[in-house]
């Protein structure tokens, strides 16, 4: 893939460069890349040994958004707008926590860029802390599990209804366990003029504690369990969603990864999975995700 | 064109002739008139090839522009204090790219206790950032100053951002007799941004990349190493100026009557016209005092001030700026530029937040230090007398 080259550093199984790819190669290297630090900053774009094929900016942590908005803005007033989209990546503590209140200015702005936001739950690069968009009941370094703790106590801050009440014309979660729904969610963003949100499910296989292979398994889990329903909003209005067949219980997706497994023991631990399960009943009403029996 | 023009326009009219593509601002006291002004010319589509952005914050305009600028874009921003403070951590980034920003800072003091009134303190805690830092005495400087500062700011053997510092109030909201400039005038002044290295799809680049310990310091290293071309850079572009337009701001500083001088005074910004005409009254008595002019503080002028102080006493600096623990941030540099002279150097701080300098604690200032009352030495000046609360 020339637009994003092996030899980058990114663990076996890591969920990003799933994402990454797909991505590139529905914008086909017509694209300005701005990255936020952190894990695909670290993995991509160490001096002399950059992993980018396309035009790629890394500023800070927090304003990755801001500084999409500048390029564009800058494309617009040199008459160079066709020589491409203007696509941000950013992980979910750059995006719900340090650089929310940019990216909400970019939002409200409607710049004409395209935001991705990986999602892995947790600051991964710096070794696994939790951030907002980490889910209720995970182990991390600064939400670890104690006598009196069962991990993290709040569920993910809802970064998708967020993004659809700031009014921009397209928003859509993908995982990195459905690469296919990845391009087709990109190639309909491309359609809009404006921002575009699209939060991409991207598993860790060290902050999850899952093998190589696991990683996509649980990311696949996440959807077929409901507590990452797969929407898609144009304007406000969910336009579609991934149904799904035989929905699983959410202890299979929680068993499976390290970070979750002390649910299984912990005192609070049956509470916390048992409320993890309405918050994907919720989801599954909210977002219509079940197939319906005949 | 001669107009009288409040501070703010001055600006706005000349960074409109310099013709940029991407402006981005968050409003703060006092500097809101000057975007005010770019946002009118904007609405009248006056600034062609341009992009207007109101950012949410001072951090998310700074940002803008680094992204602009990376793509090859010319950018301009107006801020201060809180606001400068805040995009500290995206200017100090833009040094480290090498991106020519130009911003205009109207120097206000710093919170707490909160004051929009003027002072040097928000600049001099950018001093170590990687960014030109030039200071003007009054709005026809400053106008003088905008097409300047691009011109230095884009030169391939500098790039980096520039910041035209201009006292807020003092200068912002004064009126005063202005030559504008004409576009005319400006194009053939400064040539369109041709830059380096840009942000393409066509030679795809990588910004930003992180240096592990075997070579980071080489960048730091060339950040120093453009400071110091910047040096030449930046008197070649005063000269040139002064040839174009008649105007003579002089170079990095303006040494007036120093030759000969048993006491010289250093000042920067708008004081330096009251304490201007505190000296030659003084000079008609017959007291030998001279004038320096510190008009660029980043890249710091040293061999000028070391040659035009060298033979002279008694060094008197009044500064509207301290950092805390050690003195006043331009009797420090000062001090540097002058080691191993014989020279004994009074620092004064004085007018911060805003606090008036009347002419007569200049007189008092001057007339103590040339009568030895006072010791070498740091001094705040025009305080009032107050009980510490704490402890």
């Amino acid at each position: 893939m020339k637009y994003f080259s092996a030899g980058h550093g990114a663990c076996p199984g890591c969920g990003l460069p799933i994402a990454v790819k797909n991505v590139l190669q529905v914008l086909d290297g017509k694209c300005f890349v701005v990255n936020s630090t952190g894990c695909l900053e670290i993995i991509s774009s160490q001096y002399g040994k950059s992993a980018w094929g396309v035009p790629y900016i890394h500023s800070l942590f927090e304003n990755a958004a801001p500084v999409a908005a500048g390029i564009e803005a800058a494309l617009k007033a040199l008459g160079r707008k066709d020589e491409g989209h203007v696509v941000v990546f950013a992980g979910d503590g750059a995006t719900a926590d340090i650089g929310f209140g940019c990216l909400s200015g970019v939002m409200d702005r409607n710049h004409d860029i395209i935001y991705i936001c990986l999602d892995n739950e947790a600051y991964q690069n710096t070794g696994h802390q939790q951030s907002g968009l980490t889910p209720l009941g995970e182990a991390t370094t600064t939400t670890p599990v104690g006598k009196m703790m069962p991990g993290k106590l709040k569920n993910k801050k809802d970064m998708v209804s967020i993004a659809v009440a700031h009014g921009i014309p397209y928003v859509a979660t993908s995982s990195s366990g459905f690469p296919a729904d990845i391009r087709r969610k990109v190639k309909r963003a491309l359609e809009f003029e404006g921002t575009k949100y699209i939060q991409i499910h991207s598993p860790c296989v060290t902050g999850w504690g899952v093998d190589g292979k696991g990683g996509v398994i649980a990311a696949k889990l996440a959807v077929e369990t409901g507590l990452y329903p797969l929407v898609e909003f144009e304007y406000g209005k969910l336009t579609r969603v991934r149904k799904i067949k035989d929905r699983k219980p959410v202890e299979e997706y929680l068993k499976m990864q390290r970070r979750f497994r002390h649910l299984f023991k912990h005192p609070m631990g049956k509470q916390i999975i048992e409320e993890l399960q309405r918050i994907a009943d919720e989801n599954t009403r909210r977002y219509g995700l079940d197939v319906k029996r005949k | 064109m001669m107009k009288v023009v409040r501070g703010f326009y001055s600006v706005a009219h000349a960074v409109k002739t310099c013709k940029p593509n991407v402006i981005s601002a968050y409003p703060i006291t006092p500097q809101t008139e000057i975007v005010e002004n770019l946002a009118a010319m904007y609405a009248n589509g006056e600034l062609e090839n341009c992009v207007y952005i109101t950012a949410e914050s001072e951090f998310s305009a700074a940002s803008i522009l680094v992204g602009a600028s990376a793509a090859g874009a010319r950018t301009f921003t107006a801020t201060c204090s809180q606001g400068l403070i805040l995009m500290s951590e995206v200017l100090i980034n833009a040094a480290g790219m090498r991106l020519p920003i130009v911003l205009v800072n109207t120097n206000r003091a710093l919170s707490a206790p909160l004051s929009i009134w003027n002072d040097h303190q928000d600049s001099m805690f950018m001093r170590d950032a990687g960014i030109i830092q030039v200071y003007v005495e009054n709005n026809q400087e400053a106008h003088d100053l905008i097409p300047q500062a691009y011109k230095i700011a884009e030169n391939s053997k500098v790039l980096l951002p520039f910041m035209v510092c201009m006292d807020g109030f003092k200068l912002t909201h004064a009126y005063e007799p202005v030559n504008l400039h004409t576009q005319e005038m400006i194009d053939e002044f400064l040539p369109p941004y041709e830059p380096v290295a840009k942000l393409s799809v066509e030679k795809p680049l990588t910004f930003g990349a992180y240096a592990p310990p075997h070579i980071y310091m080489e960048f730091r290293v060339a950040l120093q190493n453009a400071m110091e071309r910047a040096r030449k850079v930046i008197e070649d572009v005063f000269k040139e100026w002064a040839e174009f337009t008649k105007r003579d701001w002089s170079g990095h500083i303006a040494a007036e009557n120093v030759d000969g001088a048993e006491t010289a005074v250093v000042t920067m910004g708008s004081i330096t016209s009251l304490v201007r005409d505190v000296i030659e009254e003084l000079r008609k008595e017959g007291k030998k005092v001279g004038l320096i002019k510190l008009r660029t503080f980043r890249p710091f002028p040293n061999d000028e001030i070391k040659k035009a102080l060298e033979d002279v006493n008694k060094v008197i600096v009044i500064e509207r700026a301290v950092s805390f623990g050690n003195e006043g941030q331009v009797a420090i540099e000062i001090k540097n530029a002058l080691y191993g002279g014989n020279n004994e150097i009074y620092s004064f701080a004085v007018g911060l937040g805003g606090r008036d300098v009347p002419r007569e604690l200049i007189v008092k200032i001057i007339d103590n230090v040339m009568k030895g009352k006072v010791k070498q030495g740091f001094y705040f000046e025009g305080v009032h007398e107050f009980r510490e609360v704490i402890p």
